[in-house]
């Protein structure tokens, strides 16, 4: 079996981008909470490999904080989608066409129909800034659509014979669900896993810019690019490099996640050949 | 028909009353009382307890809700907390920057993922394609804020084509007005222009490989004559979906757009609430841009109807 080359180039990328955020926990070239007001906006040189900003801070160290926070926000979020969705999804197929799967299901469409954004917004304004409630905004709207996954591919495998075999046996619903039904969505649930990761990553970087994620002194990339706002006429460098980083990882998931879907789904692979 | 059209309408009926349930619950979870805050630390407990009853703030939480609700419908949005004028006016002023920045954007999204989505489609698996699809690739994966930044850069700040911000007012020009709309509006549609053209290209191979342009195919037709003629109609019921939810993507998004170019819409005014504390404002623009949304998305619904005749007879 072929490895996709999205995959490979994605793999690389993210990973990269993990390594940055690991790496700085025990090493970062600068320490970022020392300010040299006299080297502010330097250049990319040798000394700063990306330069700095306008309190001279090293911006790959800042970079590396901020990753961290991209990471850790984006990684909770479809944390809270799956650990809330997956079982809600599952319980609907296993009652299909019952009220329960009607109120879960009307319940979902309730949450799309919101604007994500301005919730988000709203949970920031009234909880106060910070990463946790970004946690939270962001992980809300993961619910509804692993729940819609779930309970779609579960209620497809709630067809086939071996179901069947395990209800003859005599196996609970739920015993099904969580023995039968679960583990065949893994493939699934990977792939959509590391899109919503991205689209976390994104939605992060938009809640910090407008000063309603993570709060100073921690580092992230959505600030950052907010701090270079006005700067962006006489030092590019410090709202290019933030925003390359945002493209590049949330690029590198992307097609982790397409290279990942190719790989895992048999109908494609077959497809294919 | 008229079964579907009932059955959209009720859950129409139902997304908003939930909506508005949850805005004013989560409002009113916030310590602090709005009475207390607009007279200041100095205020006589006596003077706040008047304006708290002018407000109507001792009532209770259900009459609030209902008093809230019907306002609304009346087109009374309550009074400012912290300008003490009608926020119905502030909302007023304010949506006609936002809401032609979401159908500026709207249109140029369709405009430049139509021809791409089509183009690719009819490329299938050869260069143009694979140019196209990574375009979009890069266009779903850029911040639109930082897009912005750059159009500013480039645009604004180095050609000076365009100003870097602000917005002139319509009653100073119509073109004066698109034009300070064009950057935000284009860093707006870019992103979600990459999504609409993978959905286009997709639906429309899907329906390339259906019987019904086999036929069509063997009854003489060119590849291109199928695409247009019976392939593309049909390909346009996901394309439609997407295009509805997109709007509350540009709705909302705009939010963020016009704090990089200074615009004075609706995202200017709910950040300017949120840090004056003027939960009045939040709550209204708050509910103004969820009931957008699901008038939408119910229009989008009804559209279904009129694209694909099934609907019509189903239920």
């Amino acid at each position: 079996m072929r490895m996709p080359r999205s995959l490979i180039i994605g793999a690389i990328l993210s990973l990269l981008v993990m390594a940055g955020a690991l790496l700085s926990f025990v090493w970062t070239p600068y320490d970022i909470e020392v300010l040299d007001v006299a080297g502010k906006l330097q250049t990319p040189s040798a000394a700063h490999w990306l330069g700095t900003d306008h309190f001279g801070r090293d911006i790959l160290s800042m970079i590396m904080m901020g990753a961290r926070t991209s990471i850790a926000v984006a990684l909770l979020a479809v944390g809270i989608g799956m650990a809330l969705g997956v079982p809600l999804g599952l319980w609907a197929a296993a009652r299909r066409g019952s009220l329960l799967d009607e109120v879960i299901m009307r319940g979902n469409d309730l949450v799309f129909a919101f604007p994500s954004l301005v919730i988000a917004i709203l949970i920031t304004a009234v909880f106060g800034a910070s990463a946790v409630n970004a946690i939270v905004a962001i992980g809300i709207f993961n619910v509804p659509v692993f729940a819609r996954l779930t309970r779609g591919a579960a209620l497809s495998l709630w067809e086939r014979d071996f179901i069947l075999a395990a209800r003859v046996a005599g196996k609970s619903a739920f015993r099904i669900s969580w023995e039968h039904v679960l583990p065949n969505l893994t493939n699934l649930l990977i792939v959509q896993g590391t899109i919503q990761f991205s689209l976390g990553i994104l939605a992060e970087a938009a809640l910090s810019y407008i000063g309603l994620g993570a709060q100073p002194p921690v580092a992230s990339w959505g600030r950052m690019l907010a701090d270079a706002q006005t700067l962006v006429s006489i030092a590019p460098h410090v709202a290019l490099v933030p925003g390359l980083t945002i493209v590049l990882t949330v690029l590198g998931l992307n097609l982790m996640g397409d290279g990942l879907r190719d790989l895992l789904d048999p109908r494609i692979r077959v497809a294919r050949s | 028909m008229i079964r579907y059209v009932l059955a959209r309408f009720a859950s129409l009926i139902l997304s908003l009353i939930v909506a508005s349930l949850v805005i004013f619950a989560v409002i009113e979870i916030i310590p602090g009382d709005p009475a207390a805050f607009m007279l200041g630390v100095n205020a006589r407990p006596d003077t706040i307890a008047a304006l708290r009853t002018e407000m109507g703030l001792d009532a209770s939480v259900p009459a609030r809700y209902l008093s809230w609700v019907t306002g609304m419908m009346q087109g009374d949005f309550g009074q400012s907390y912290t300008y003490r004028t009608p926020v119905a006016g502030m909302i007023a002023d304010r949506v006609w920057v936002s809401l032609p920045l979401a159908l500026y954007a709207l249109i140029l999204s369709t405009l430049i993922a139509f021809p791409a989505g089509i183009y690719a489609a009819s490329r299938r698996g050869r260069p143009g394609d694979i140019a196209v699809m990574g375009a979009t690739q890069l266009g779903v994966a850029i911040p639109n804020f930082w897009f912005a930044m750059l159009l500013v850069l480039v645009f604004a700040i180095n050609l000076r084509w365009f100003s870097a911000g602000g917005f002139p007012g319509w009653d100073r020009g119509f073109w004066g007005g698109v034009k300070a709309l064009t950057l935000p509006a284009i860093a707006l549609a870019l992103p979600q222009a990459a999504i609409l053209a993978r959905v286009m290209r997709s639906s429309l191979l899907d329906m390339l490989g259906e019987d019904f342009v086999r036929t069509a195919r063997a009854k003489g037709l060119s590849r291109r004559q199928a695409l247009w003629r019976h392939a593309l109609r049909n390909a346009m019921i996901p394309v439609l979906t997407i295009i509805g939810l997109q709007f509350s993507f540009l709705l909302a998004g705009g939010i963020i757009i016009e704090q990089v170019f200074f615009l004075p819409g609706l995202g200017r005014l709910i950040f300017q609430a949120i840090s004056s504390r003027d939960l009045i404002v939040v709550e209204s623009v708050v509910m103004l841009l969820v009931f957008a949304v699901i008038v939408v998305n119910f229009a989008v619904d009804l559209a279904y109807a009129f694209v694909d005749p099934r609907l019509r007879t189903k239920q």
